[in-house]
């Protein structure tokens, strides 16, 4: 199956290093301390955070989140080893030395998935951790790449992902630059693994920015919006925070995220 | 949370800062240097199928079983394979009996990874009856002992218990073709696996910020460590499967860096890996021989010799007792030949025989240089000789090289020493073979006493 057609366009019509659309809203679970929902393509996940309390990681896909609809009971090993693989991600970069005999609970909900489920659960729970307050080294950001037709791919989604070829899913921290999640399947030679990796760690930095764009919007009002609650999310005034609803601007997203 | 649990086992602070300081001047606790591995050993269980590991302390056993079931319903003409880890509690005070926990998972998916994914075990030449019938391997993983990095000694032993595997020939039959029939071992060779490759997990171990990378780490190491990242690759230089499960952050030089480390472990590992097999093979291909009623030998397994015995050609007892001490030679190189031909498996019970003196030793180190060069010399380098030979020998890889020799018999005894030296470590090796230099040399006698 051709995966690049020879004009160098893709199935979903983006070229070999163009991520897929992302789209990022914080504050969707009103109960939480923290949340986010986080959409790449037709890939959608909604993050929870509660905390802090203790680290715990709990990752499970909806029912009816692919397009088979099979019953995935929550146990199962899939889900235990991404949630495994999540926390310890999570675990370094949230400075739990600040935080001493406290939970932090971090619940991941996968509404649609096309590929890049793994990816998405990490963007949207830094997200959703950012939005909750907790202090961070740095936001984490994933992407995975793969290689068919013999071009490296950026953001698989699910029918390049189930195609057979080399998965490789990256996590870093973009300012740092560091990688602190590598996760590979499939075959590949070194050389072509270096390309895979380097370019799955552009799309990581990419998805950075859009992110922190997300994330400073919100940092914007916390400012306009109390004086004392500067780097403070605005949850931790949530007093204040209807009081607060009708001076901040209507039409950006955050009227959504302070309501009730 | 294994952490939490009352009985697991914690580092003191001191313990932790001597590690963490030790390795700045590149220093492990136990003496090794940061990209050495310890010491492994790989045994094997009586029945096939079965391995065990030592890797330093950590001590793992694999054993593989097949079934047969029903194809998946997108892969109908694919066998599978799946993979089961238990962690005993004796390996460690912090397993707990039941259910398999984080780490266990995490262990049985890596190596499932390397092995599945990779396309390692060739999983199409297990299909019998395609939709309805494929074999199921199933690997079960048992941890015995917690030295730390699990994951490579159990890859290894998921490895050596897999290449020594050997699932039961099925044909069909029934009245229309339908049927599957399983040959139980004792009317068919049972079959090995196909194994494409040989996927290798090597672990790292990063500490602190400075970037300190070890390999194989010990489980004191793994409580120090801030992260860490199994690499599988195979000898031929392919990544298999990379497992980085998040941990402290490591530069992407780094991480390469580490890559090429561990294709060169990996190496290592896999001729180890081959070494120990072959050997295996060769004292299960012992095991199965007929002993002669007349050589008083020992019999290493007697009920399995009589047992195993398929087809005994009377040549062989012929050949036996007509020339010993010549066969005694063979049978030394034959012994080296069979771990090279483990794939063979029809051919095991004919190749290797004992005859001669009760006093030889099958374990005997092999050709006297002086009786080789007495016989090369009686027999005279005849081209005439080597091509019946070679017309006789059925094997493809076994008549090129012995042509290829033959170009070299004019060149003096040496290369024809070493044809001679050569020949007996070809692949299948039928009893004609052992027939024919004695009428060759007592042919070579006439012919010079003629001439």
């Amino acid at each position: 199956m051709e995966f690049v057609n020879p004009e160098g366009l893709r199935l979903d019509g983006r070229r070999p290093t163009e991520l897929r659309q992302i789209r990022a809203e914080l504050g969707a679970v009103a109960k939480a301390d923290g949340s986010a929902v986080f959409e790449m393509g037709n890939t959608k996940v909604i993050a929870a955070v509660y905390g802090p309390r203790e680290v715990r990681f709990e990752y499970s896909m909806a029912n009816f989140s692919t397009g088979d609809r099979m019953r995935r009971p929550k146990g199962d090993r899939r889900s235990t080893e991404i949630s495994l693989v999540l926390r310890q991600t999570m675990e370094a970069c949230i400075m739990t030395h600040l935080m001493p005999r406290s939970q932090i609970d971090i619940f991941v909900q996968v509404l649609q998935a096309d590929g890049g489920t793994r990816s998405a659960c990490i963007n949207a729970a830094s997200l959703a951790l950012a939005d909750a307050g907790i202090p961070m080294r740095d936001l984490v950001t994933s992407c995975s790449a793969g290689y068919l037709n013999s071009t490296p791919l950026l953001d698989l989604n699910y029918v390049e992902d189930s195609a057979g070829g080399a998965d490789v899913t990256v996590g870093i921290f973009p300012k740092l630059d560091k990688v602190t999640l590598l996760q590979m399947d499939a075959k590949l030679p070194l050389d072509i693994f270096e390309n895979v990796m380097q370019l799955a760690t552009e799309g990581c930095k990419a998805i950075a920015t859009e992110l922190r764009e997300v994330s400073n919007l919100m940092k914007e009002i916390n400012i306009v919006g109390e004086h004392k609650a500067i780097g403070i999310s605005a949850r931790g005034i949530k007093s204040y925070a209807r009081w607060f609803r009708l001076q901040l601007c209507p039409d950006c997203c955050y009227t959504q995220f302070l309501s009730p | 949370m294994e952490q939490r649990l009352a009985n697991s086992w914690r580092l003191t602070v001191n313990e932790k800062k001597f590690i963490e300081t030790a390795l700045l001047p590149a220093l492990r606790i136990d003496g090794r240097r940061p990209f050495d591995y310890r010491n492994l050993t790989i045994n094997f269980g009586k029945h096939d199928g079965s391995g065990e590991v030592q890797l330093g302390q950590t001590h793992v056993m694999a054993f593989v079983t097949a079934q047969l079931t029903q194809p998946y319903r997108d892969r109908p003409n694919e066998g599978s394979l799946s993979i089961f880890t238990e962690f005993s509690p004796m390996a460690d005070p912090s397993f707990e009996p039941g259910r398999p926990g984080q780490a266990a998972v995490e262990l049985g998916r890596v190596v499932d990874r390397g092995l599945r994914e990779s396309r390692a075990v060739d999983t199409e030449s297990l299909c019998v009856l395609s939709g309805k019938s494929v074999w199921a391997i199933r690997i079960d993983l048992h941890i015995l002992d917690n030295g730390g990095n699990l994951v490579d000694a159990a890859n290894v032993a998921a490895l050596a218990a897999l290449l020594t595997f050997r699932r039961p020939e099925c044909s069909l039959g029934g009245e229309d073709g339908q049927e599957v029939v399983v040959h139980p071992p004792e009317e068919r060779e049972p079959l090995p696996l196909i194994i494409h490759h040989l996927p290798i997990a090597v672990t790292f171990a990063f500490f602190g910020s400075e970037s300190s990378v070890v390999i194989d780490p010990t489980h004191h190491e793994e409580a120090v460590t801030g992260g860490r990242m199994t690499t599988t690759l195979n000898a031929n230089g392919d990544i298999c499967a990379i497992q980085k499960a998040g941990g402290e952050g490591i530069l992407q030089s780094v991480i390469m860096q580490c890559l090429r480390i561990a294709t060169v472990k990996a190496g290592d590992i896999t001729e180890k890996l081959k070494k120990a097999v072959d050997s295996y093979n060769t004292e299960r291909a012992l095991k199965k021989i007929k002993r002669h009623p007349s050589s008083t030998l020992m019999d290493v397994d007697g009920a399995h010799s009589n047992s195993r015995e398929k087809q005994s050609p009377p040549a062989f007892k012929k050949a036996t007792s007509e020339f010993p001490s010549h066969h005694t030679r063979k049978s030394n190189k034959l012994e080296n030949v069979e771990g090279e031909t483990n794939s063979s498996e029809q051919r095991n019970t004919t190749k290797n025989f004992i005859g001669g003196p009760s006093s030889w030793d099958p374990y005997s180190k092999g050709v006297d240089p002086d009786f080789l060069k007495a016989s090369l010399a009686l027999r005279g380098a005849s081209t005439a000789s080597k091509k019946q030979e070679v017309s006789k020998n059925e094997k493809m890889h076994g008549v090129a090289k012995l042509e290829e020799t033959t170009k070299d018999v004019n060149e003096g005894f040496l290369p024809v020493e070493a044809a001679q030296a050569e020949q007996p470590t070809r692949g299948e090796k039928t009893l004609k073979d052992a027939v024919k230099p004695k009428n060759r040399r007592k042919k070579n006698q006439s012919s010079t006493g003629a001439s």
